[in-house]
């Protein structure tokens, strides 16, 4: 299923649709049934031998404050304590793989963050001038520089096990099946399915969170109180900020056509009146 | 043709050499059209480490410049005098002209859009050298400081392609004065 790399786009490059139609991949996040074990942090560092990382006493469950150039995957936790009682929220953070990807779209760097045909959104570090415009461009704040390299480095959706038609080695460790992979028809009617649960068993407000404002992602996320994602430091309704997309669009053709005019302007006016006869 | 001193012509070789690379270097991040630019210059990673402290170099020669030019260039009656017959000055009529001192009109607004734009493009720069240093709840910064660098050196690109083209191939002596010093028809002797 969906187990091969054909890339649909390219940062600063034409898009480069491959022929082969293949379904969306998702990754399912039932943030009700997580027990917060951090299995899947454990089995991200292990697959994908990351560094160990110093973890930070937050006096909760967290592991540390934030995802780091060497932690993809951050279960984040908080207490919620109100008037519908008192919950332990558990979210996985990592990057959304979304289909309308920020980080890609205010990449410079030709082919440093490519999009596959399965959904997956990809670094390149090799080539990854470590600009940074990919932090900007996200509007979940999951990519991260490292200092080290001077690139920017995060979530694969293992990529390299996707490829060859394994699921991610988070989904593989989840002792709940709190985590799912699938296509994304699957995994959404998945999703939907938990939510019914939920909204018959006390969460009347539970929600899968697909966020439409960046074309929906390729992590699906089952939020027990989904009319306020920002409990589990979520973006209510994310998008690829405005300036970026100005930047890249519109900005850039007026810039283009400002520059050229200009060149233009100097020729025309050269062949019309030349060169002063004499200094003032 | 004003004659420049040496210490004025330092000042501006490094300015327009730094200015040049960041002009070139820019572009090439700007759209990947362009991104060659970056290749040829050694390559993207090396170019993105490079670019912030050339454009270092350059706030510090445009700052010597301000120290050295800002009591000259400031707007005068005589400049907006020039400017209201800036027609015939494009149009080659320069008979027509008010008299000007050091610097005209033209050349004292270059000067200040220069000036404006280039702390503009440090400070916003300053945040795209860092952006891993700018905490998330500041991020609304870093998408203010992308459009603010974009619009700033194409205010500069503007400024410069006039620039270049007055000294190169409209103003005579004027290349030779930045270069060199002075003309040999206006200023002789006038070379410090």
């Amino acid at each position: 299923m969906a187990a091969t790399l054909n890339i649909v786009r390219v940062s600063a490059s034409p898009p480069a649709a491959g022929i082969r139609s293949e379904p969306t991949i998702a990754k399912l996040v039932d943030t009700s049934t997580c027990i917060g074990c951090k299995a899947c942090e454990v089995a991200c560092q292990e697959w994908n031998d990351l560094p160990p990382e110093t973890t930070v006493q937050m006096g909760t469950y967290q592991t540390m404050p934030d995802m780091t150039s060497n932690v993809w995957n951050l279960i984040r936790f908080s207490e919620h304590d109100t008037d519908d009682g008192f919950h332990w929220l558990m979210r996985k953070d990592q990057c959304m793989h979304c289909a309308e990807p920020g980080c890609l779209i205010a990449c410079p760097a030709p082919g440093a963050i490519v999009q596959y045909a399965n959904g997956i959104v990809d670094f390149h570090q090799d080539a990854c001038i470590g600009c940074g415009y990919c932090m900007t461009g996200c509007p979940f704040n999951v990519p991260k520089f490292a200092e080290k390299t001077r690139r920017v480095y995060k979530c694969t959706m293992c990529v390299d096990r996707v490829a060859v038609g394994l699921q991610p080695a988070c989904v593989k460790a989840c002792p709940t099946s709190c985590l799912q992979f699938g296509t994304k028809d699957a995994m959404l009617q998945a999703a939907n399915r938990r939510v019914e649960q939920l909204k018959e068993n006390g969460f009347p407000q539970a929600a899968v969170y697909d966020p439409p404002g960046v074309g929906g992602t390729s992590v699906v996320t089952v939020l027990a109180f989904g009319d306020r994602p920002e409990l589990y430091g979520l973006p209510a309704s994310p998008v690829v900020p405005r300036a970026v997309l100005f930047w890249k669009g519109a900005l850039k053709g007026i810039g283009n056509l400002a520059i050229a005019g200009g060149v233009l302007a100097a020729a025309v006016h050269f062949i019309r009146y030349g060169r002063k006869q004499k200094a003032p | 043709m004003t004659p420049y001193r040496f210490s004025e012509r330092i000042m501006h070789a490094v300015a327009a050499v730094s200015f040049v690379y960041l002009l070139l270097t820019g572009l090439a991040f700007w759209t990947p059209a362009l991104y060659w630019i970056a290749t040829v210059l050694g390559g993207g990673f090396l170019t993105r480490a490079v670019h912030p402290w050339v454009g270092v170099v350059l706030a510090v020669a445009v700052t010597w410049m301000f120290v050295t030019w800002s009591g000259v260039m400031r707007i005068t009656d005589e400049d907006r005098a020039w400017r209201r017959s800036m027609g015939h000055y494009i149009r080659n009529e320069d008979d027509r002209m008010p008299a000007v001192g050091r610097f005209n009109y033209g050349q004292k607004m270059l000067f200040w859009v220069m000036a404006g734009s280039t702390l503009a493009l440090l400070v916003s720069g300053l945040v795209l050298w860092l952006p891993h240093y700018v905490p998330r709840s500041l991020a609304p910064l870093r998408e203010i400081a992308i459009l603010a660098h974009a619009l700033a050196a194409l205010l500069t690109i503007g400024a410069f392609i006039v620039h270049v083209y007055m000294g190169v191939a409209v103003v005579p002596g004027g290349l030779k004065a930045i270069l060199h010093g002075g003309t040999t028809t206006d200023h002789a002797g006038a070379r410090r």
